[in-house]
């Protein structure tokens, strides 16, 4: 038999993009609001995981040819790259800096190692959250 | 000293750039020559100190590593060192030369060479390492090298377990050693070694100062494979052979050697110290020597021989250890002798055994077999390989003019020496030592004949070998060939070498003796008829005898019953490891999820009530608290509503849903109590498990009916309800517990700190970013755990190939 869902694909089709965005919002306002890396990623891999139950794994992996195992490895990578990059400028490890820098059009923007961080933190739940999904529906 | 910490540094760099260099070289040419460079150009390095060391020179260069743990890269570059420094360098790039012609491009020569690298590097810090801490970790890392190369055709049911074997024996070893270094530390207050040697007065009546010296020798012993520890070096026999050239006869196992010799200045003045090592050094070269007679596999035979050698250096550290407990004086130089033969056979061994190892892997790739009963009549098949047995097999047996004549002759004279010692109640006993001495060498050159002669003598049996004998390319003769112009030329010039290498490690062996030219003696191949040269000619005498009369004798060795060898203690210990602890864990590992929450609530239950109740810390004060409103009754009632629900559900899709209307309820209190954060990770993550969830039980037979007795079912009734309530009562009582200072306070400052306003994330983000980082971490492991829990399942077709 085959399961009917036109509804649920033609809805996934726009919520994923609200979904997405409001996952990127997430990460970036986390450092003064609500959000940051691990919700955002979370907010990122719910969306993902949404077009891999309304669409079949072939075309998702069509028009996202990521390794999501090597999506978690990079993130993993970032967060202790940081993490040991402040060792590179005599500061003890896992040391954050920031600062504000004029940016034309957009003014004054704060700039934060944070980022690259937290970066890393929501790279790895996407990069797990979906392999672990993936890998369990495929199982046979 | 930039040259010591590259020596170290350098195998370390090499081996991590090889996965990159491998692709690229794979095709053009064989990898390993580009990893002789590197001990060629180390023993070049090195052998630039030799003039400024043999002057009496020691160069030592500190980095602060660990401060304030007094854990300090502490490089240190003196006699003893250098000796070791030179071999592990020198053989070293001999083995490799040899290796690029005995490994065929098909191996994966990438594994090899990088373990090798590992392995040279880690010796190489065992032994310019001043810290203790720095020394034991490079020792360790010898032992996982040694156990990745003696593993390296791992399809082989015995490589394995003889990688095992060698594994847990030396890691034994190594952690006793730990312990003892632990003990000197709390005895002298620092790791270093020369500050350790430097207040040996003060140290010496401690309490732990004897414990350490025991701990320390079980790891040196271990790793030397001395008696009966020696079991692992047999099975390490799996190993490629220039692995076993290298590792097993001319470095790794000198580890223990350099260790004793290291800490003589510490302990040498101990009845312990001497007794152990003495007596176990003897042990173990007459066991081994005895035991190498009776091999049928070359590699085995030199391995009990290599087994045998390290003994009767280590017991000649033993005997030299005397001078320390008399002092200087003019006629205590006389005890340092045993010491100055010990490092002068530790390089002839280095040089005959390398040889011979490398010549039985000659005969084993050209000829196909290592088995003394399949060969035999190659002499002239194989003339060069023939010369390189002789020479290698005559200078073990001590006959001149080879270098192993001159320092088996200096075994016999401090031998006979320590007979005179008052010291120690040595003098009872003091005939044994020279017996066993003579005893040992008689078999040790039996077994030099046998080596010679049933490999090269006798008929040829071409119907038994596997390939046509001929003669090597001339790659693989040149490292032995190289290594016996040593053999003969040491036995020729040994003053030279006594002059630059051996007399500054005199010096480190006895700091507090004034001058280490006197302690080096002058060493004549001939001098004079004396009880030495007596008793080698009785050992070629009876030697000769022996041989022939082999298979009379040989009947012997059946006497002893296998079931009492310490090969059968060994296996009999680890089977009853094995089972005793399966057994253990069965127990209580039944495979019934039920089981482990129990296990789980109940030790919770136990923990955190008991801790509780025992702190008296369970107290409650309503009076700050805020009034329920009637949506917040709302919401309990609908949790108490489904968590009721969930335990009378009949499918576990319903159950599923139940839950999830309990996570989602919890994301509304969150909100009510104007925490979005918690709100929108607790509506996300509610969402992502429930698909998880659901995934999951497509998998699943459907909920059955539980068929638990009723005494079983009213347990868990009642864990339950100790859970609910241990969580309800912890729950009211923290709030307002008020015995810790608040750490509120300093994150308020978090703008001002890290730059954000939101205290959640500058948490996550900067004041604990270590747990963080830790957390993501462990999340990409359990990511790829389930990855490779469903994904890499072994296939039913494929075939077992591993117990060949």
């Amino acid at each position: 038999m085959k399961i009917n869902d036109v509804i649920l694909r033609t809805v996934t089709k726009t919520v994923v993009f609200i979904i997405l965005t409001l996952g990127i919002y997430l990460f970036f306002a986390g450092h003064h609001a609500p959000g940051g890396g691990f919700i955002g990623g979370l907010v990122l891999a719910s969306g993902i995981v949404l077009l891999y139950l309304a669409y079949d794994i072939e075309t998702v992996h069509k028009g996202m040819p990521f390794d999501f195992k090597k999506v978690a490895a990079l993130g993993v990578l970032l967060a202790t790259g940081t993490a040991i990059g402040s060792l590179f400028f005599d500061a003890p490890f896992l040391t954050q800096t920031h600062s504000y820098i004029n940016v034309p059009i957009f003014g004054k923007m704060g700039f934060s190692t944070v980022t690259i961080f937290e970066a890393g933190v929501a790279l790895t739940v996407v990069g797990v959250v979906v392999t672990i999904i993936l890998s369990i529906s495929e199982d046979e | 000293m930039v040259t010591v910490l590259i020596a170290i540094l350098l195998p370390f760099v090499c081996a991590a750039l090889i996965p990159l260099l491998y692709r690229r070289l794979r095709r053009v040419a064989h990898l390993g020559w580009f990893v002789l460079s590197v001990p060629f150009i180390l023993f070049l390095l090195l052998a630039r100190y030799i003039p400024q060391i043999a002057e009496g020179k020691t160069f030592i260069h500190t980095y602060e590593w660990i401060p304030s743990f007094n854990i300090n890269f502490t490089t240190y570059l003196d006699g003893l060192s250098m000796i070791f420094g030179l071999l592990i360098t020198g053989v070293g790039s001999l083995v490799i030369l040899y290796s690029i012609f005995y490994l065929s491009t098909k191996e994966s020569l990438h594994h090899f060479y990088c373990y090798l690298l590992l392995f040279m590097g880690a010796m190489l810090g065992v032994v310019f390492s001043d810290n203790l801490m720095v020394l034991y970790t490079f020792w360790e890392l010898t032992s996982v090298s040694s156990f990745l190369l003696i593993a390296f055709w791992h399809h082989r049911k015995a490589s394995r377990a003889g990688a095992r074997k060698a594994m847990t024996i030396t890691v034994f070893g190594g952690l006793s050693m730990l312990a003892g270094f632990l003990m000197l530390y709390v005895a002298s207050g620092t790791f270093s070694i020369r500050e350790i040697v430097a207040d040996v007065e003060v140290i010496r009546d401690h309490t732990l100062f004897i414990p350490a010296l025991i701990l320390i020798l079980i790891g040196a012993f271990t790793k030397s494979a001395q008696f009966p520890f020696h079991i692992w070096l047999p099975d390490a026999m799996e190993a490629p052979t220039p692995v076993s050239a290298y590792l097993h006869s001319a470095t790794m196992v000198k580890a223990g050697i350099y260790l004793v010799a290291r800490f003589s200045p510490v302990f040498g003045g101990e009845a312990v110290w001497f007794w152990l090592v003495s007596v176990i050094g003897l042990v173990t070269l007459f066991w081994g020597s005895f035991n190498a007679v009776r091999q049928t596999d070359l590699k085995a035979l030199l391995a009990f021989s290599t087994v045998s050698q390290l003994g009767l250096i280590m017991s000649l550290f033993g005997l030299g250890s005397v001078a320390h407990y008399y002092g200087y004086a003019a006629d205590t130089v006389l005890y340092t002798q045993a010491s100055f033969a010990a490092l002068f056979h530790l390089i002839n061994h280095s040089t005959f055994k390398g040889a011979l190892f490398m010549m039985v892997g000659i005969v084993d790739h050209e000829v196909g077999t290592r088995d003394i009963r399949r060969l035999g009549g190659l002499m002239a098949l194989m003339p060069i390989t023939f010369t390189i047995a002789v020479i290698g097999g005559f200078s073990m047996a001590g006959l001149p003019p080879f270098n192993g004549f001159l320092s088996k002759e200096m075994f016999f004279a401090a031998a006979l020496t320590i007979r005179n010692v008052e010291a120690f109640s040595i003098s009872d006993l003091g005939l044994l030592f020279p017996i066993v001495a003579w005893v040992a060498s008689i078999f040790t050159f039996v077994y030099c004949m046998i080596l010679i002669s049933r490999t090269f003598f006798g008929k040829l049996q071409l119907d038994k070998l596997d390939k046509k004998p001929h003669e090597a390319p001339l790659g693989m003769l040149l490292s032995p060939i190289i290594l016996c112009v040593f053999v003969v030329g040491i036995f020729f010039f040994p003053n030279v070498l006594g002059h630059y290498i051996l007399d500054p490690a005199m010096a480190s062996i006895y700091p507090a003796f004034p001058s280490a030219s006197e302690l080096t003696p002058h060493i004549h191949a001939w001098h004079g008829i004396n009880a030495e040269l007596l008793m080698t000619v009785g050992v070629i005498i009876i030697g000769i005898i022996l041989f022939k009369t082999l298979k009379s004798w040989k009947p012997l060795y059946r006497i002893f019953p296998q079931r009492y060898t310490f090969n059968m203690y060994y296996n009999r210990l680890i089977e009853f490891g094995e089972n005793s602890s399966a057994k253990l864990t069965n127990r209580y590992m039944t495979g019934n999820l039920t089981h482990y929450f129990v296990y789980i609530y109940v030790f919770f239950v136990a923990l955190i009530a008991g801790y509780f109740i025992w702190s008296d810390a369970i107290a409650f004060n309503f009076a700050k608290d805020s009034a329920v409103e009637s949506y917040e009754l709302i919401l309990v009632f609908v949790m108490m509503f489904a968590a009721v629900w969930i335990i009378f559900a009949k499918g576990r899709v319903t159950a599923m849903l139940l839950n999830g209307v309990l996570g989602y309820s919890i994301a509304f209190f969150f909100v009510i109590f104007r925490a979005p954060d918690l709100a929108l990770t607790q509506l996300v993550v509610e969402s992502v498990t429930t698909a998880l969830f659901l995934l999951c039980f497509k998998y699943l037979p459907d909920l059955m009916p539980e068929a638990s007795r009723k005494k079983m079912k009213w347990s868990k009734v009642i864990i339950s309800i100790f859970v609910g309530a241990t969580v309800t009562l912890v729950g009211l009582a923290v709030v307002h517990f008020d015995r810790f200072e608040p750490v509120a306070t300093y994150f308020n400052d978090s703008y001002k700190l890290a730059g954000g306003s939101n205290i959640v994330n500058t948490i996550l983000g900067d004041f604990r970013a270590f747990d963080t980082m830790l957390e993501v971490v462990v999340l990409l492991i359990a990511g790829l755990g389930v990855y490779t829990l469903t994904k890499l399942k072994p296939r039913k077709e494929e075939t077992d190939h591993e117990n060949q």
